[in-house]
């Protein structure tokens, strides 16, 4: 019935869920859902509108508290949350800097980080008037500067146009590597998520399927959650690439001034 | 100038009250709860009340009025029973009518009305100084301990949450400071009166601050400003010290909106500043 610490046999293991079932009300959002994530691993949550997604990452997090289930959660695993927005309220004033000092990181440290996911250029600038995919990079700064062991990132690209999306994608992947943290991403881009996961959980209530992406692209409860043209999705994740990275993994622009 | 003279005891607990209310007030502004620290200076009154008939000191009678209407509140918001805003105008009247009730069952009225609604800091005694340096000076320690958690939480109280802070516990001290400080601050402005020096002060500062902390630090300043001018003016004209010191911190507010600094500029053009492009 709630979020326990617990030593699990097996140390690859970082995030165990067992029958969680969430209600609301009278409404079921979540029904006996299984899920384990492992160290390293980039697992997808893939699901139509209000499939229970969030409500799956909420708990998840301890955000909320499941109807029934267990969540389990390896000792000392540090869970670095990208929230999929963020409102701040004109009447406070914040930098990016400040902002990201709230979790306790010192001044060089954030420079380092926001240098890494790209996004050094507004470290003094008012936190409202960040746009929207830098506003994803400081997000993902903030979750980054608690040397995660997982990310969690719901929706990392909405709102965000198709050559940004693409530049975040790459960002999550370089960031992964070089940190080797395991990554869970709620994901509504299925020709990505399919390139590029190790592991996809098929998400409508309950676990429709699971699996690598290969196999989960050909399940039958795939197919009827997201038509025929899923089938086809999987091959299609080649984009031009239309920017470089720097030593420090850095997406930069080509053709932009930054350094 | 000595703690003798009655205006000099005004002074150092209209200052006390401000330095505190300033920076409490800037987190009651971000976040958005305006009303709900209306509503529980309207307890106050109630609070008062409640003591004169237990035969307990006036301003922990208050503290505990507040905290108890904080948390009636916070139970009843979670339980959905009315929408927020109904909730606390309700709350708000419906403790100042018991209050005033309660008060008049007193057998001789041995509290004046007027001074509890809207303040009377020239009859500060040397007790009631130390009640409020000693308040204020808690409630400040308090809110600097809690500074950080709290801020993160109402940046983002989700993230703060899965980054280990504990809300609810930083919620809950954020929700007694503001009930210590209404009580102190009933003497200087009143219980009508003490939402405006928690809330004009940092509507001042937000125009010169890019950080939460020089607005918190400038919502003081504008605060002890307020103080001294409206006790000033008070002095001078004979008008009510409280009401003064909130008109005071008003006119700051009128002054320092982009509307007043556009005037000026245009009947003085000579004092617009220069600002260099660097884009």
């Amino acid at each position: 019935m709630s979020i326990n610490a617990s030593p699990s046999a097996d140390p690859s293991i970082l995030i165990e869920a067992h029958g969680l079932t969430k209600r609301y009300g009278g409404q079921i959002a979540l029904d006996a859902v299984e899920l384990t994530l492992r160290r390293g691993e980039l697992t997808t949550l893939i699901g139509p509108n209000g499939a229970g997604k969030t409500t799956l990452v909420r708990l998840l997090l301890g955000l909320e508290r499941p109807s029934s289930g267990t969540v389990c959660v390896a000792e000392g695993a540090r869970i670095g949350y990208v929230p999929q927005r963020i409102h701040v309220d004109d009447a406070l004033p914040i930098t990016v800097e400040r902002f990201l000092s709230l979790g306790g990181a010192k001044r060089t440290t954030i420079e380092t980080v926001l240098a890494e996911v790209g996004a050094v250029r507004v470290l003094n600038a008012a936190l409202q008037t960040v746009s929207g995919g830098e506003m994803r990079r400081v997000l993902l700064a903030r979750a980054l500067l608690r040397d995660p062991d997982l990310l969690v990132l719901d929706e990392p690209t909405a709102g965000v146009d198709l050559n940004g999306q693409a530049e975040l994608y790459d960002l999550i992947n370089a960031v992964r590597r070089q940190k080797k943290c395991a990554v869970l991403l709620i994901s509504h881009d299925l020709h990505v998520v399919m390139a590029a996961t190790d592991h996809v959980l098929c998400l409508n209530h309950h676990v429709c399927c699971s699996g690598a992406p290969d196999a989960v692209s050909e399940h039958p409860e795939y197919l009827a959650l997201f038509g025929p043209k899923a089938a086809q999705t999987h091959a299609v994740y080649t984009h031009d690439h239309d920017h470089a990275h720097t030593v420090a993994g850095d997406v930069v622009p080509l053709g932009s001034e930054q350094p | 100038m000595t703690l003798d003279d009655f205006v000099v005891r005004a002074m150092i607990a209209g200052i006390g009250v401000a330095l505190v209310a300033g920076p409490l007030g800037c987190f009651i502004v971000w976040r958005r709860m305006a009303f709900f620290g209306a509503t529980m200076s309207h307890a106050a009154l109630l609070g008062v009340s409640l003591a004169f008939l237990l035969n307990i000191n006036v301003t922990l009678g208050i503290i505990g009025a507040c905290t108890v209407t904080a948390a009636i509140l916070l139970s009843l918001t979670r339980l959905k029973v009315l929408p927020t805003d109904a909730l606390l105008g309700l709350l708000a009247h419906a403790s100042l009518a018991l209050g005033l009730v309660a008060i008049s069952f007193q057998e001789t009225l041995r509290v004046d009305l007027m001074s509890l609604l809207f303040g009377d800091i020239l009859s500060v005694s040397r007790g009631d100084l130390l009640w409020i340096l000693g308040g204020g000076a808690a409630a400040l320690a308090v809110l600097a301990a809690i500074w950080r958690p709290l801020l993160s939480a109402t940046v983002h109280e989700e993230l703060a949450l899965v980054e280990g802070v504990r809300v609810r516990l930083t919620h809950a001290a954020f929700v007694l400071v503001m009930a210590v400080v209404v009580a102190i601050a009933m003497k200087i402005v009143g219980l009508l009166l003490i939402i405006s020096m928690l809330l004009i002060p940092p509507a001042v500062a937000r125009r010169f601050a890019r950080t939460p902390e020089v607005m918190a630090f400038v919502a003081a300043l504008v605060g002890v400003l307020s103080v001294i001018g409206g006790l000033e003016a008070s002095l001078a004209w004979d008008t009510p010290a409280g009401p003064s010191i909130v008109t005071t911190a008003t006119i700051l507010f009128v002054v320092s909106l982009p509307l007043s600094r556009a005037l000026w500029r245009a009947l003085f053009p000579k004092h617009t500043e220069a600002h260099h492009h660097d884009h």
